[in-house]
């Protein structure tokens, strides 16, 4: 059985204008020492999904999901109480900002002992000895003065190698990176990266990976799940996926990689992603898609086999390559 | 730091000056005569009139008389009320105990009332909780105080009989004045029920002026909290798996102290000198009533000394509370 595994997920924010529909019944599996990454644009849900699957949304959001389970519990029917022995401890995550997500009031190290003292009952001592191999692990230098500085003193590298050492305290099954490196430069984002996969390596943790960098998909994931507008539209091993996607969104997307451009400007997909009140009818992504006829823009789609990479589409690209194989 | 604490008490110098030259013209400018009021109703000879106004030497010009006051100023002599005859500054220092005790207890019951209530609203926003205690502080800050503090009194003083109706404490007992606080007197004192006593005398009092306080504490520490929940930082703590209690108690309140404190610091200074009308009810004798007092006598030296101590009070307060900033709040302290 699979570490984490969600059937059918939704979830729906009450909003003045009516409910809207962030995350549309999404399917996704994670396994030890699986690398996952989750790719679409702004407002895909990619983010909600998995704050959803922490516990972390607001009181307006409403999660449903004909199954939840991660690591044999059922994530549905547990307590707020059962809920944060977990959360923290066994399922982890990190965030996009590194700067913000610390408190500003409190030191480093007392961040960090504070989750060792809750999760694992550590005493004051082993916390600290605890604290000091985890800033080791992570690449923070003198790590004894380190844990005595506070967020503001450090710049957004050693804030995120912080959250990570924090993250990763309790030893998680899963650990959810939401665009680990998006605040941070181009040199530190690859550093963050290899921080993540090695991690991996050493532990076996299951990684999801939430990301709109194809780059750093191709780079560390092993599989790609792609959403869009809510939807999960297409999933499928990394090479596969960069080989042959059969979503005319991945190909799109795929498309617009500067180093796959063929011409002097970059193709680009028209419009925007669809919001509460322009969803379509039929295939949310439609209005997009060059390949689109009346049937697309009636008819919602339902994915199809895993050979065509649970490809939400009527019209699959790509199908020679299964025919050959 | 040193220099920091050091530039802050540069900038009490204009601020020294313009209350001296505040203080000496506005009771000046007010009609009535000292000298006058000191006859009463007898009224005196012309000759005895002049002869005071050149002791008092409102014949001289003006800008010579505050010249005179402000040289006193700085020597440290405020001059002698015209009334008691007594130096204002051991007059000051007499009274201020007093003064001292009802806002520092006021203020007690402000913090520990608001601080709480706006914490527990913020949680349970927009819930009836929050609506109810909302309302209610807006209520208690748009209340007058004086027609608070009789309703107050009839119900329980007068109706129920539950607390005294006035003064520090009961007249049955009487014992030294070792530190000007009652509460500490009456527990040296050792006699009993004189502590007691003066407990409840404080009640009243304490809840009339701790009320504003109190509904501006409440109301910022809601809105405080509120901002601080919806913080990155607050998701990092759900994200650990802390208990709501840890995340709310510690995680945000510790962050949301910081716009709070102000606002207790500026609460204080104005109970220092604001506590003129709850000091006139309940004939609490602290320094409001005594300015209060003093000004209908046109008592000059008095009404100019007592407004500048009070100012210096309310700086010492200020800067104090800028230095707790530091405690609270380390992107202030490591500059």
């Amino acid at each position: 059985m699979s570490l984490l595994r969600l059937r059918n997920l939704s979830v729906e924010f009450a909003t003045t204008g009516g409910r809207f529909r962030a995350v549309d019944k999404v399917d996704l599996d994670v396994d030890r020492g699986d690398v996952l990454a989750i790719v679409g644009e702004s407002g895909s849900g990619k983010s909600v999904s998995m704050l959803a699957l922490m516990g972390l949304l607001p009181w307006t959001a409403k999660v449903t999901a004909d199954e939840m389970t991660f690591d044999g519990h059922d994530l549905s029917k547990l307590s707020a109480r059962g809920r944060r022995r977990i959360v923290g401890k066994d399922m982890a995550m990190i965030f996009q900002e590194p700067m913000s997500s610390l408190n500003p009031c409190f030191t480093v190290g007392f961040q960090i002992r504070e989750t060792l003292r809750i999760h694992l009952g550590m005493d004051r001592k082993a916390a600290q000895k605890r604290a000091v191999e985890l800033f080791d692990l992570v690449g923070i230098p003198d790590p004894e003065q380190r844990l005595k500085a506070f967020p503001h003193q450090m710049s957004g590298g050693m804030n995120q190698r912080v959250m990570i050492a924090m993250a990763i305290s309790c030893n998680p099954k899963l650990l959810i990176a939401d665009e680990p490196t998006t605040a941070l430069d181009v040199t530190i984002q690859a550093q963050i990266l290899d921080l993540l996969v090695k991690l991996r390596d050493e532990t076996g943790m299951g990684l999801v990976l939430i990301t709109h960098d194809m780059g750093v998909v191709a780079e560390t994931a092993q599989r790609v799940s792609v959403h869009y507008a809510g939807q999960k539209v297409e999933e499928q091993p990394v090479r596969p996926l960069f080989r042959a996607p059969h979503h005319p969104y991945t190909s799109a997307l795929l498309a617009a990689l500067p180093e796959r451009a063929t011409d002097k400007r970059l193709p680009t997909i028209p419009g925007v992603v669809p919001g509460q009140f322009d969803r379509p009818k039929g295939c949310l992504f439609s209005p997009r898609c060059k390949f689109a006829d009346d049937h697309c823009r009636k008819v919602p789609p339902e994915p199809r086999g895993a050979d065509l990479g649970l490809a939400r589409c009527h019209y699959p690209l790509n199908t020679d390559e299964r025919l050959a194989s | 730091m040193l220099r920091y604490v050091l530039s802050r008490f540069a900038t009490f110098v204009p601020t020294f000056i313009g209350v001296t030259l505040i203080s000496f013209a506005f009771i000046r400018v007010l009609p009535g005569d000292p000298i006058i009021v000191m006859a009463g109703e007898r009224g005196m000879t012309q000759e005895r009139y002049d002869e005071l106004v050149k002791q008092f030497g409102f014949d001289r010009p003006i800008f010579v008389q505050f010249w005179d006051y402000l040289t006193g100023v700085l020597q440290g002599d405020l001059g002698n009320s015209y009334v008691t005859k007594k130096p204002v500054w051991d007059e000051f220092f007499a009274l201020f105990p007093a003064t001292l005790e009802l806002s520092i207890c006021a203020m007690i019951f402000a913090v520990a009332l608001g601080l709480p209530a706006g914490v527990i609203a913020a949680m349970n926003r927009g819930k009836f909780f929050d609506r109810t205690l909302m309302s209610t502080a807006l209520v208690g800050y748009s209340m007058p105080i004086f027609w608070w503090a009789l309703l107050l009194i009839i119900v329980f003083s007068g109706n129920l009989g539950w607390t005294p109706v006035s003064g520090r404490i009961d007249l049955l007992y009487y014992f030294d004045n070792v530190t000007g606080f009652m509460l500490i007197d009456s527990l040296l004192s050792g006699q009993d029920g004189a502590f007691g006593s003066a407990v409840r005398h404080l009640i009243l009092p304490t809840i009339v002026l701790g009320t504003i306080p109190l509904a501006v504490i409440a109301r910022q520490t809601r809105s405080a909290m509120l901002e601080v929940l919806g913080e990155d930082y607050i998701r990092t703590a759900r994200a650990k798996g802390l208990p709501p209690g840890r995340i709310n108690g510690l995680h945000a309140l510790r962050n949301a102290l910081i716009p709070v404190i102000t606002v207790i610091g500026l609460s204080v200074g104005t109970l220092l000198a604001g506590a003129i009308l709850t000091e006139t009810i309940f004939s609490w004798p602290g320094i409001g009533k005594w300015m209060v007092d003093s000004i209908f006598r046109r008592d000059y030296p008095v009404v100019q000394g007592g407004l500048l101590l009070i100012a210096v009070m309310v700086m010492i307060v200020n800067l104090t509370v800028d230095l707790l900033y530091g405690l609270i709040n380390p992107k202030i302290r490591k500059r």
